[in-house]
């Protein structure tokens, strides 16, 4: 008998579940809130919120719910918020992603209930190649592209040798993989460090390394902490005006008020590579960057920027089917256009549904009120494709 | 080999050797001294790091940081033993680590709580910001020889105040039999208080080296705490020459091994293996060293006499 009760409550709950759901665009947030790295989901809520309050709260005529997710850094639990955002919030869209091994984790369980599944950073080869799915969306890059950026980059400087060091791990070991590819000159050095639990922070002897090299040139990648740790080093070495900086991912609008805090003059003039960057010239990054500062007091990071566009590119989805979320295939052919108003300017999305997009050279600079950002120098890559597309058979 | 690569190296090492020094010879003390697992040594090398960081930023002076966050830390050191630790002395090990282990916790989030998530960065004075020519084509930077420095001489006073004054013939007399000082009259409650105080300061001293480097972040002595652990044991617990001796030999091994082992490799193995392992292997080497000393001496190199 209450076997019999329970099943047609729940059949109940199922008619009237999307009836329910109707009225609401439901958006599941999975990003990092808790541990050290909770710097970076602040900014990507922070984003959010800004782009939810600018579009009135409002997509095609329904209203925005929201619902944040800590993902702990972990991906178990990653994956358990996914579930919960899919099975009990009965979400439309599961957005966010920091972390590549979080979203590796937790993309099935969004795919495999039918739901939009929508990284704003994470962009590992798998689902890009193999993986990749007809219902999944990038609004970042993919993670060898920016390295490959950087390779040109230090080819079109003249750089003959460089001295390389990165975290020994997956993404380290991809970033470094991506500026070989690209980088004609010589590989003079390269240090993989200790990362994960009790990471390597001090890089005295790695530095009087690369110091004793004789390169050109030091290409890092230390997202996080590490990279305001490794700046300072760098600086306090005395390599600065020696072997100049090129980075990925470690001088972020997150690092550098802390960097100027601590007067480290050493970051100046550093070169990185983007597919963004706060004084990128259009209309809609003017109004995020702008809108941003007033809110929020500080610079967005290309996470929040990112994360901006999300929320964007689930409008535009929204308002092709005019709120008919049950119109998942033209919601989808919807996103495929690329057609919103994005901080990056215009793009479009391959096969496997990253964006074909530019990479820009960025330089640390000190803005008119005297606040370290980064600005655009020029284009690195034009309209570049992710090299694992073709693996894609989509 | 290069000879400024290596001596450039070499101080490197000493440089990491003193600063697990500072960390090690208070827990060796508390450990050799009360009997006392103090997992929660590396928060007080955290709060001395945030202490310092915050006094930074309000008197606008490193200096003045440090000199106010070292009685600081002492004191939160000593509140920390008369409130919790004190109760735990006649509980087994295992009681001290579940302890110890949930005061970690608590600091963590309670410096989360305090200081936020995001890490605290600590700025230099100019004058320790450069460089500086020790020896002909050596540069230094001017703040890691100033952690050797102060390393050296706090080494040197501890080994003075441990041989030559009284309440260093208690804490030896504490680390060779706890029960006969307390049966001789001596008040062991004041000397460990004491002692556990002065062990925080100097774990928050070292601390206070390292965030300028590294900056200050949440959890930042629990990845140092398994290697000062390391250390005493290399060294023999309770003795404060055997930490110092550990961890110079410690921070040579570790600084030597990220410098030259991946070159040594790569005469043996492919370069792209060399370079994989050489990174993973060098994180081992301390360790390996360890086991290799625990085998021949498990009471360590230099374990206090009369046990």
């Amino acid at each position: 008998m209450f076997r019999k009760l329970m099943l047609l409550a729940t059949a109940g709950m199922l008619a009237i579940g999307p009836a329910v759901a109707a009225d609401k665009v439901k958006i599941g947030f999975v990003t990092t809130i808790t541990t050290p790295a909770g710097v970076i989901g602040k900014d990507m809520v922070d984003a959010v919120n800004l782009a939810v309050k600018d579009i009135g709260n409002k997509m095609g005529g329904l209203e925005v719910d929201l619902i944040i997710e800590d993902d702990g850094f972990k991906p178990a639990i990653g994956k358990q918020k996914t579930d919960k955002l899919v099975k009990q919030n009965d979400v439309d869209f599961v957005a966010g992603f920091i972390w590549s091994h979080v979203l590796l984790a937790s993309q099935k369980s969004a795919l495999d209930a039918g739901k939009f599944l929508i990284s704003s950073n994470a962009g590992p080869s798998q689902i890009a190649g193999k993986l990749c799915h007809k219902n999944f969306f990038s609004t970042s890059w993919q993670n060898d592209q920016t390295p490959m950026a950087m390779g040109q980059l230090l080819n079109q400087k003249g750089v003959k040798s460089l001295y390389i060091m990165a975290p020994n791990y997956a993404a380290g070991k991809d970033m470094s993989a991506g500026v070989e590819r690209v980088f004609k000159g010589k590989i003079v050095g390269k240090d993989l460090t200790k990362w994960g639990k009790g990471a390597q922070l001090d890089f005295s002897a790695e530095l009087a390394k690369a110091k004793a090299s004789g390169a050109e040139g030091i290409f890092v990648f230390y997202p996080g902490k590490a990279g305001g740790a490794f700046i300072k080093q760098y600086a306090q070495a005395g390599l600065q005006g020696k072997i100049p900086l090129y980075s990925v991912f470690t001088v972020d609008s997150i690092a550098l008020p802390k960097l100027q805090k601590a007067k480290m003059n050493g970051v100046m003039g550093s070169m990185m590579t983007q597919f963004w960057a706060p004084d990128l010239d259009n209309a809609q990054n003017k109004k995020f960057v702008s809108g941003f500062k007033k809110a929020y007091g500080r610079y967005p990071s290309f996470y929040a920027a990112q994360s901006y566009d999300t929320i964007f590119l689930i409008k535009s989805a929204v308002e092709a089917v005019n709120g008919n979320l049950s119109d998942i295939n033209g919601m989808r052919a919807a996103m495929k256009k690329a057609n919103f108003p994005s901080v990056r300017g215009k793009f479009s999305y391959g096969n496997n549904h990253f964006p074909i997009q530019n990479f820009y050279s960025r330089e640390v600079v000190s803005d008119a009120d005297g606040v370290w950002t980064t600005a655009v120098r020029k284009v690195v890559l034009e309209n570049h494709q992710d090299t694992y597309a073709k693996n894609c058979k989509m | 080999m290069d000879w400024v690569l290596f001596v450039t190296q070499m101080l490197n090492g000493l440089q990491l050797g003193v600063l697990l020094f500072l960390l090690a010879s208070g827990l060796t003390l508390i450990f050799g001294i009360m009997d006392f697992v103090n997992l929660a040594h590396g928060s007080l090398y955290m709060i001395g790091a945030y202490f310092c960081g915050t006094f930074t930023d309000i008197t606008d002076s490193f200096l003045y940081g440090i000199i106010l966050a070292i009685p600081a830390t002492a004191v939160v050191g000593v509140i920390v033993e008369i409130i919790i630790i004190r109760r735990l002395y006649s509980q087994n090990h295992l009681d001290h680590v579940l302890a110890t282990f949930g005061l970690i916790l608590c600091f963590d989030a309670l410096v989360h709580f305090a200081w936020g998530p995001e890490g605290m960065a600590i700025p230099l004075p100019a004058i320790l910001d450069g460089q500086i020519e020790i020896l002909p084509d050596i540069v230094f930077p001017t703040f890691r020889l100033l952690i050797i420095t102060t390393g050296l001489t706090l080494a040197i006073i501890l080994y003075l105040v441990i041989t030559r004054t009284r309440s260093g013939m208690l804490i030896r007399a504490g680390a060779s039999n706890r029960t006969m000082i307390g049966a001789l009259g001596i008040d062991i409650k004041t000397l460990f208080t004491l002692v556990f105080g002065a062990g925080a300061a100097m774990a928050g001293l070292a601390g206070m080296m390292i965030s300028p480097i590294t900056e200050a972040s949440i959890g930042m002595g629990n990845d140092i705490i398994i290697v000062a652990f390391v250390v005493i044991i290399i060294g023999g617990i309770g003795s404060v020459k055997g930490a110092f001796i550990a961890a110079i030999l410690v921070g040579f091994i570790d600084t030597m091994g990220r410098s030259f082992l991946d070159t040594f490799l790569k005469l043996l193995l492919s370069a792209e293996s060399a370079e994989t392992a050489a990174p993973a292997l060098s994180a081992m080497l301390i360790y390996i060293l360890m086991a290799t000393i625990l085998i021949f001496r498990p009471q360590g190199l230099f374990p206090p006499r009369g046990r």
